[in-house]
């Protein structure tokens, strides 16, 4: 066995991942077309490959406006996520034989299992209230939300690092925030690109929270957008797809990039 | 050793503020009101468990609680099992191995929202034209627009959406066994269905267990699908407990009850996740 190819398996895939590329195939095609051409069959190519409707999608719904603020709420996310949440688990790991970094672990932890809505009233009310109801709160608010999880899987890391590296660097003079950034840091490398796809996808592809957080229509991030244009779309489908299109595009830019790296990233926070 | 202490302290301290203002606190506030008459705004009395009470009789909640429970039960064994199977296949020794996994992961990098206006225009528009061209009458009618059906469209959406993490999952859990437990059980004579039950279903049951809960705990949350598909409707037949509590917290003025609603919500999740932990770690022993 080893080298034999299982076709079977093959061909069933390969019958399977048409459910997945179908819908993709619709998308693009539905985004090119003209409403006029929407009457005959819908799986057939455009007649013109016309990139009208993505130049009026993008006017009406701001389109670059919308995709600023993604790409903003993300990257802030992520750098604010790496950089303290893997602080805050090298904390809590090396001193997990202590009460209170006991406690502080599985108080952070239990926060996976509460559901957003029981947060979501009074947090909205605060937020509005402090002025956080804008893309940098949102960005503070994901780094809060995503916690749990990523304190969990950055201690399960940390625990795996041998503590002699650290004591030799002890040795040498260097206090705690040197041998953090210095030496743990870097180690953490593939955990903080793990962390920084899971983190990511998250942030793009969040509707929940900047729904309920964002007051400021300038503000919204490209999901939000696409929500708050159904009402006029409704009417033009072409249109429509031309903007889901556009919106989902950077994500599928980047995994086509980067997809081998993002599918070992994920898999190495499922075993941790 | 004292300015270690002091170093450390200062690492979480910040993060534990921020984690109690943000989260802790809101869930303490909401516990708080949901003992109160408070709308949202104006003054407010406490009330005791009325609220609870009233969440109970309530015929908008419990059909939201139904429907909820439907809905992510039925997806989680589906995702699960095709999940399972897809992992099984990637696994093997397939052509375009790196394509095909590409291809199953892909779901999982786009916005469910968005995705799920595209199977609106797919269930509105293309599955009835299909049907009709077919002459096949159960697909030539919009499923969104049928009370009873609805939430089948939405369990397609979510399985859609959610077969690619959980196939990752698996796979993560598969690239864990031994090969050569296999090449044992081919000189035993084992046939695949053997192999699979015997060998495969006992060693990813850890990743079993997790996905389970995992899933279930997720499509209990559901609300993306759910205002893409079919706003809830029609009627009230797809609003989920999320949704609820969004729109009545919101849009209806009834910030204390759906508070008390919220609460009774993440009760049940949390007795969920624990009782499937503990059934599904039971089995794993055997």
């Amino acid at each position: 066995m080893g080298k034999r190819i299982n076709w079977k398996a093959t061909i069933l895939l390969m019958l399977g991942s048409l459910f997945i590329l179908l819908p993709l195939y619709l998308t693009i095609t539905i985004a090119f077309k003209t409403p006029q051409q929407m009457t005959g069959n819908l799986f057939a190519l455009p007649e013109s490959w016309s990139i009208q409707n993505f130049l009026t999608a993008i006017e009406m719904t701001n389109f670059f406006q919308a995709l600023g603020n993604s790409v903003f709420v993300t990257v802030l996310t992520v750098v604010l996520v790496i950089t303290t949440h893997s602080l805050v688990a090298y904390a809590i790991a090396r001193n997990m034989h202590k009460k209170f970094y006991k406690f502080l672990y599985l108080y952070f932890i239990s926060a996976m299992f509460i559901p957003f809505p029981i947060i979501m009233l009074p947090l909205v009310k605060q937020t509005s209230i402090w002025g956080m109801d804008n893309i940098v709160g949102l960005a503070l608010l994901n780094v809060v939300m995503q916690l749990a999880f990523n304190v969990f899987i950055y201690v399960g890391f940390v625990k795996t690092i041998p503590k002699e590296l650290e004591e030799a660097a002890i040795i040498d003079g260097a206090n705690t925030w040197q041998v953090f950034w210095r030496i743990i840091f870097p180690i953490m490398k593939p955990m903080h690109a793990t962390v920084a796809i899971l983190t990511s996808l998250a942030a793009w592809n969040d509707f929940m929270l900047p729904l309920v957080i964002l007051s400021d229509s300038s503000q919204y991030t490209l999901p939000l957008v696409q929500y708050a244009f159904q009402g006029q779309f409704s009417t033009d489908y072409n249109l429509a797809f031309a903007s889901y299109l556009m919106a989902m595009l950077p994500m599928i830019i980047v995994y086509i990039i980067a997809q081998k790296w993002i599918i070992g990233g994920v898999m190495r926070g499922s075993i941790k | 050793m004292v300015k270690r202490q002091y170093a450390y302290l200062f690492m979480v301290i910040p993060a534990l503020v921020l984690f109690f203002t943000f989260h802790t606190y809101p869930a303490l506030q909401g516990i708080f009101y949901s003992f109160t008459d408070y709308k949202g705004y104006g003054t407010w009395d406490f009330v005791g468990f009325k609220n609870y009470l009233n969440v109970f009789l309530d015929t908008r909640a419990l059909s939201a609680y139904g429907f909820t429970f439907q809905f992510a039960i039925v997806a989680t064994i589906l995702v699960n099992i095709i999940s399972l199977f897809i992992a099984i296949g990637l696994n093997s020794n397939i052509k375009f191995r790196k394509t095909l996994r590409a291809v199953y992961f892909l779901p999982y990098i786009l916005s469910v929202l968005i995705v799920g206006y595209i199977f609106k225009f797919i269930f509105t528009h293309i599955i009835p034209g299909i049907g009709q061209a077919l002459n096949i009458e159960f697909l030539s009618t919009n499923i969104l627009g049928n009370p009873d059906l609805a939430w089948v469209a939405i369990v397609i959406l979510a399985v859609w959406q959610s077969v690619a993490f959980n196939t990752l999952l698996y796979l993560a859990g598969l690239s864990t066994i031994d090969q050569e437990v296999y090449e044992a059980a081919d000189i035993d004579g084992a046939g695949a269905w053997a192999k699979f039950w015997r060998i495969t279903f006992p060693l990813v049951a850890p990743f079993f267990t997790i996905n389970m809960v995992v899933a279930m705990k997720n499509f209990l949350m559901a609300f993306d699908q759910i205002v893409a598909l079919t706003g809830g409707g029609p009627g009230q037949a797809t609003e989920s407990i999320s949704l609820l509590i969004y729109r009545g917290g919101f849009q209806g003025g009834e910030f204390a009850y759906q508070s008390a609603n919220a609460v009774i919500y993440f009760i049940v999740i949390v007795v969920i996740s624990i009782i499937q932990l503990r059934v599904l770690e039971r089995r794993e022993v055997k």
